[in-house]
């Protein structure tokens, strides 16, 4: 178990996720897919966090103890970012689904007309 | 050397790793392959129950918890009903016809992720901080802080972070509104 392994674990789900968001038609699917992307970047995140040198350390300035963490903090933003983002998402599928009975993502294509 | 008190480098560790990262994968397919959407939603759940895990691993007890209230908790909970509210859509989750040069670009996109993870020659904390370019006083202040998590993150959050803190109470603030304003009837 070394940092490779956590990242090679984050960059086969981020494939997923972006073979599922790009190829899928439901509207849900590509918002699952999205989240585990959202979740793919937060495990390399926190795992390169967690195994890096932060160059706060190597420089010895004041809270460099504390920078080892910054990419916790990160995660913590982009789950924030990923909750907005599922609320808003899930609001627009039910708000088209309403309007006009479908929830594909190839059916929604107004403009395009 | 280790930090924390956990043993890193012992064989159960080790075990329980793979079997946490072989689930979150086979359950991300899953969620992509599933025909029927309630059954993928399920499926996310337990990929996100695994990255849980995976963030225990690495130290991050409290993303973890955030993890399980936030995604296990919440966001599957939304998109359970999404997909119920939903349901008389028929068809499942058919494929759109750009599945071959997307699936083409994505096994491309993840082999380069991989290549350069593993090809890459990562500083790492531990040799730095085994090396002794660092004083005994940061040494001793990492391994305070992967000892217990919790409060440094919130030091950092508050502290160093705060104006992303404020933005994104914001951001939340407005998604809460603009999520309402969708969904109002009339």
């Amino acid at each position: 178990m070394s940092l490779e392994n956590f990242l090679i674990v984050g960059a086969i789900i981020f494939s997923i996720g972006l073979y599922g968001a790009l190829t899928k038609r439901h509207a849900v699917t590509v918002l699952m897919c999205i989240e585990l992307m959202f979740n793919a970047v937060n495990i390399t995140a926190v795992a390169l966090s967690r195994y890096v040198t932060p160059s706060a350390v190597l420089d010895g300035s004041k809270g460099a103890a504390e920078a080892v963490l910054t990419g916790q903090v990160f995660a913590i933003f982009i789950i924030t970012v990923a909750a907005a983002e599922i609320a808003l998402g899930l609001a627009i599928v039910i708000a088209i689904y309403r309007t006009r009975e479908t929830v594909f993502v190839t059916d929604a294509n107004q403009l395009r007309k | 050397m280790t930090l924390g008190q956990g043993t890193e480098d012992s064989l159960f560790i080790d075990v329980v790793f793979w079997v946490i990262a072989v689930s979150s994968i086979i359950s991300a397919i899953a969620v992509v392959q599933s025909k029927d959407l309630f059954r993928a939603a399920m499926f996310l759940i337990v990929s996100f129950v695994a990255v849980a895990g995976l963030f225990v691993l690495l130290r991050a007890e409290f993303l973890a918890a955030v993890q399980v209230l936030i995604y296990v908790g919440a966001i599957s909970v939304l998109i359970l009903f999404a997909v119920l509210m939903t349901r008389d859509v028929e068809g499942g989750s058919p494929s759109n016809r750009q599945v071959v040069p997307i699936g083409i670009l994505a096994v491309l996109f993840g082999a380069v992720a991989i290549f350069v993870s593993v090809d890459t020659d990562w500083n790492l904390l531990e040799s730095t901080l085994s090396s002794g370019t660092v004083t005994a006083d940061v040494t001793d202040g990492i391994t305070g802080v992967f000892s217990n998590t919790v409060p440094v993150v919130a030091k950092l959050l508050i502290r160093d972070f705060v104006l992303a803190f404020e933005v994104a109470s914001v951001l939340l603030l407005a998604s809460i509104i603009g999520a309402l304003a969708l969904v109002r009837e009339g």
